[in-house]
């Protein structure tokens, strides 16, 4: 049998990272300010999580404006939806397993 | 924490998250309950116009394409006061119900789910609203009632993919209601207060019995 826990991925460890996968999976794009209130979150820690995320290609990052103000916007990529399926069917699998 | 629970808890944690960020849940049932009110009492208040001016209701609005008298134009100037004022009264309420909920829960009210609701509440009423003006131009007031319903009911079935799925059938219930006045020209008030009355103020008991009751407060 497989075992269910090489389905998780180490990059979803961190509560925060996974936050935000939960939150861009279910909406199209979201700006830094929406995400950091939705988290409850700390500007510095949430945009080094967010580089994580980056780097790792499981976000896009897109910058704008509004106004003079900057806007960064945020959204998922094929990957990174790939990613957090096969994260979440590992966690389901676990509690099979458990059972 | 015990081990075996962490899988649980991680998809807890997820869900809350997905639920969290993509429906907005603040708006309170009292908010429903004074909207229906309000309408309740602007209906009954239209009703005593009709009857102050020597057309009866069901004239006015089976008045369709003919030019009008300054009494109806008396009568459609009031009538729009009328509207005017209850829309602000019944927002104004609605506000302050949702914003003590929110006080009370501790959950923002104004986020990027609540824009986004409002802005999909907002597009098909405006076009309802454009459209209500040009049916008035032409003297067609029977349609006012049954178009009121039927954007209504589009705007909240729009705003539904964002919010608790009960929207989505008071959205279907205000169309239906639309669709038989359509049919049921002369009626319209009735249809009217029925819709924003009466299924108002149902919804909102329905909304607070499931959601509010047992809301504890946040210290």
């Amino acid at each position: 049998m497989k075992n269910p826990i090489s389905g998780l991925n180490k990059i979803f460890d961190s509560r925060i990272r996974l936050g935000v996968m939960s939150v861009l999976v279910v909406n199209e794009e979201i700006s830094f300010n929406d995400l950091k209130a939705m988290l409850e979150v700390t500007d510095g820690n949430l945009a080094t999580h967010l580089v994580t995320l980056e780097e790792n290609s499981f976000i896009k990052v897109h910058k704008g404006f509004i106004g003079r103000k900057t806007n960064t916007t945020y959204s998922i990529t094929n990957v990174g939806e790939r990613a957090f399926k096969d994260h979440v069917k590992a966690l389901e699998g676990m509690i099979k397993g458990i059972k | 924490m015990n081990p075996e629970n962490e899988p649980i808890q991680a998809l807890a944690d997820i869900k809350q998250m997905m639920d969290r960020s993509s429906r907005f849940v603040s708006l309170s049932g009292w908010s429903g309950v004074a909207a229906g009110i309000c309408a309740l009492v602007a209906a009954w208040l239209a009703g005593k116009k009709f009857n102050e001016y020597p057309i009866s209701e069901n004239k006015y609005e089976a008045n369709a394409g003919y030019s009008r008298d300054g009494n109806l134009l008396h009568l459609d100037r009031e009538l729009l006061i009328l509207a005017v004022v209850t829309f602000l009264t019944a927002f104004f309420f609605a506000f302050l119900f949702t914003y003590l909920r929110s006080r009370k829960t501790g959950v923002p009210i104004w986020g990027f789910m609540a824009r986004r609701v409002v802005i999909n509440v907002a597009v098909p009423m405006i076009a309802g609203a454009l459209l209500i003006w040009r049916i008035t131009d032409y003297g067609l007031y029977g349609l006012i009632a049954p178009a009121c319903l039927l954007f209504y009911g589009l705007a909240l079935i729009n705003a539904s993919k964002f919010t608790v799925s009960e929207v989505r059938y008071l959205g279907y219930l205000q169309l239906l209601l639309g669709v038989i006045n359509l049919w049921a020209i002369g009626y319209g008030l009735y249809f009217w207060a029925a819709g924003f009355g009466v299924l108002h103020i149902l919804y909102g008991i329905v909304m607070w019995n499931k959601y509010e009751r047992n809301e504890k407060a946040v210290v």
